[in-house]
């Protein structure tokens, strides 16, 4: 029963993408339907969550598409802590689209039900952990796609340049360098947390482990180039860049496996 | 109370026209003086586009012929228009919320309302027009954005430079030119919080003059490209003939963003410039482009304002009816608090102070009570055509007398 909050989060999400879309060519009325239909989207996926985890006898968000849940929220969650703001309204363009896609694929795939697996203490830190890593990360994206974006209209000249309401280009930079690094320590911790829980209950590296610890020496080498100057365009591209090989390879690899 | 406009404005007369009725602020203020000399009320509001005359008094011929004195020149005569209550009110609202100006929701014209009304001759009547007035302008500026987009080149520069690095504090300005346009420019990225940190221009003397007065310091023509590699914002202005800084002078950015305004005419940044990783170079043809866009959206954000501004001069056209039924209001009260205060002073030396109080205290509550509903019901009878009438009933039925009128 649980389940059919799905609909109204979907929808709602749904909502905010075509609303966010409205508001590049209608600035004002559109913008705050886009952040209202977040809102209650966001709304509508924490009941389920709540009802998930008030149901399942295990944890429900361990399997890929509960997973994928349970990412989809933190994604929407990270976002709401700016996107209030008239001027991050339209990183909405490029988070409400995706956390529509991720809830879908997780309710195709089962991950809005309330079956899971019954890990140990340690392996669910390490999934929420390494969730909320990855939540991070595609904020950074949505931030650095919205740094390109404006690069690519002030580089065009764009008369209507001043209508619509976007962070300023330095803004954009530091708060997807900054929203990375979290990302990072978050993953780091994950990484840590998993490596315990394989020492306490047993098993081996698999294929999707090894992919997760090279998207960290991606996004470290990220870290590392920032630090030696990498700013603007190419640090908005290499973040948009690292996460769509992330999310490329990591189902494939999961799949696979 | 009847309420008057007569003036002139751009819309009606060209500037040979408006100059010769131009006041400023001490002859506004002393020709309001004058104006209300006859016990009448006089605000004048005088601009570079528009003169007007607000006065307030009994009868409506007379306010109209003490207003009409301050534009006795028989040239003005076509263009002038002439408004009275509701329709004056509207107007003056409109003015103050920037819609009658050249460029929709400029700033300035508020605080040019504010300082008539400080130096005219205000009574009851205009005192409520202009802190009226003064509200909606405000209410239209914080409720719409029709000021927030840039009105001019030098504006629109400033507002890409938000746009580009967010604060403007402790960024590194750079001035290529020391003439009128720099300044303008200069003036309007400190209003956002810029500091200008160097002024370069090929005469030295004109750069440090504009240095001095703009708090920045002036700089060798020859050393601009060692402070480009530090600056954030170039603004160019400059009369040389040929390009000033040129593509190969500019060091690589590694990231950080730099944006170039070319305000000459001919061009004083090399076109090359905005190829560059992290730079760009606006010129006069692109800063007009966003502004005409940007003037396209405040004429948007006007029809929100303009309902705005219409329901401040339904508020207004409400209070100025009130005026009606207000002396019979206070007459009424005053006549049943006097009656009150009698029959209380003929018992109270047989009262203790106790019981005095206590009798006060129920005879002022019956009054209030009393009087609420027909305070009321005249109030609202005011706003219709009704208010005299009921106004005449009461002072008629109470005995108020005529010369309370």
């Amino acid at each position: 029963m649980a389940e059919l909050l799905v609909w109204p989060a979907l929808l709602a999400y749904s909502e905010a993408a075509v609303a966010s879309a409205a508001e590049v060519r209608h600035p004002g009325v559109a913008g705050r339907l886009a952040i209202w239909g977040v809102r209650l989207g966001w709304l509508a996926q924490t009941a389920l969550l709540v009802a998930q985890a008030a149901q399942a006898d295990a944890f429900p968000w361990s399997t890929w598409a509960g997973a994928l849940n349970l990412l989809s929220w933190l994604v929407v969650s990270v976002y709401l802590v700016w996107g209030c703001r008239a001027s991050f309204r339209l990183l909405g363009l490029a988070v409400t689209p995706i956390a529509a896609l991720l809830l879908a694929v997780a309710w195709a795939g089962g991950g809005t039900g309330a079956e899971g697996d019954h890990p140990g203490p340690l392996l669910a830190i390490h999934v929420a952990l390494m969730l909320a890593g990855f939540a991070a990360f595609v904020l950074a994206a949505g931030l650095a796609g919205l740094y390109l974006w404006q690069e690519r209209r002030l580089k065009r000249r764009e008369p209507t340049l001043l209508r619509l309401r976007i962070p300023p280009l330095e803004t954009l930079d530091r708060l997807e360098s900054r929203t990375l690094y979290a990302g990072l320590v978050s993953l780091t911790l994950g990484i840590l947390v998993g490596l315990a829980s394989l020492a306490v209950d047993g098993g081996g590296l698999d294929t999707a482990m090894v992919v997760t610890v090279a998207a960290w020496i991606v996004y470290a080498c990220y870290v590392l180039l920032r630090a030696r100057g990498l700013r603007g365009r190419r640090a908005a591209l290499y973040a948009v860049a690292a996460l769509a090989a992330v999310l490329v390879v990591l189902p494939v690899t999961h799949f696979a496996g | 109370m009847r309420l008057v406009l007569v003036g002139t404005s751009h819309h009606r007369a060209p500037v040979e026209l408006r100059e010769r009725v131009a006041l400023d602020r001490e002859n506004a203020a002393r020709a309001a003086a004058e104006l209300a000399a006859g016990g009448a009320e006089a605000v004048v509001l005088s601009t570079c586009n528009r003169t007007e005359a607000y006065v307030a008094h009994e009868d409506e011929s007379a306010a109209q012929a003490i207003a009409a004195t301050l534009f006795s020149d028989p040239e003005l005569a076509p263009a002038l228009y002439r408004l009275r209550d509701e329709a004056a009110a509207l107007h003056l609202f409109r003015v103050a919320a920037g819609l009658d100006s050249l460029v929709p929701g400029e700033g300035e014209i508020l605080g040019q309302v504010r300082v008539a009304y400080e130096s005219g001759a205000p009574g009851p009547v205009l005192d409520h027009l202009f802190r009226q007035a003064l509200h909606a302008g405000k209410k239209v500026r914080t409720q719409t954005a029709i000021a927030e987009s840039p009105a001019s080149v030098s504006a629109a520069a400033a507002a890409l430079a938000q746009s580009v690095f967010g604060d403007l504090a402790g960024r590194r300005i750079l001035l290529v030119g020391a003439g009128k346009v720099s300044e303008l420019a200069a003036r309007n990225l400190r209003s956002r919080g810029a500091d200008v940190a160097f002024v370069a221009n090929r005469t030295p003397e004109r750069a440090a003059e504009l240095a001095a007065r703009i708090g920045a310091e002036p700089l060798p023509f020859d050393r601009i490209r060692d402070e480009l590699a530090r600056a954030d914002v170039v603004v160019a202005s400059t009369s040389a003939p040929g390009l000033v800084i040129r593509a190969e002078d500019v060091p690589p950015r590694r990231g950080r963003p730099l944006l170039l305004v070319d305000l000459a005419v001919p061009r004083d940044l090399d076109p090359a410039i905005h190829e560059l990783d992290g730079c760009f170079l606006y010129d006069i043809d692109d800063l007009e482009a966003v502004v005409a866009e940007s003037l396209a959206s405040r004429r948007g954000e006007a029809e929100r304002a303009e309902r705005i501004v219409a329901g401040e001069a339904g508020r207004w056209r409400d209070w100025q009816a009130s005026l009606d039924v207000v002396p019979a209001i206070a007459s009424l009260r005053a006549r049943a608090e006097e009656i009150r205060r009698a029959e209380l002073d003929r018992v109270s030396g047989r009262l203790s102070d106790e019981e005095r109080r206590a009798l006060e205290s129920v005879t002022a509550r019956m009054l209030d009570k009393l009087l609420h509903l027909p305070t009321v019901r005249m109030k609202q009878a005011a706003v219709t055509a009704d208010g005299v009438v009921y106004a005449d009933a009461v002072r008629h039925l109470f005995g108020l007398g005529e010369d309370q009128r």
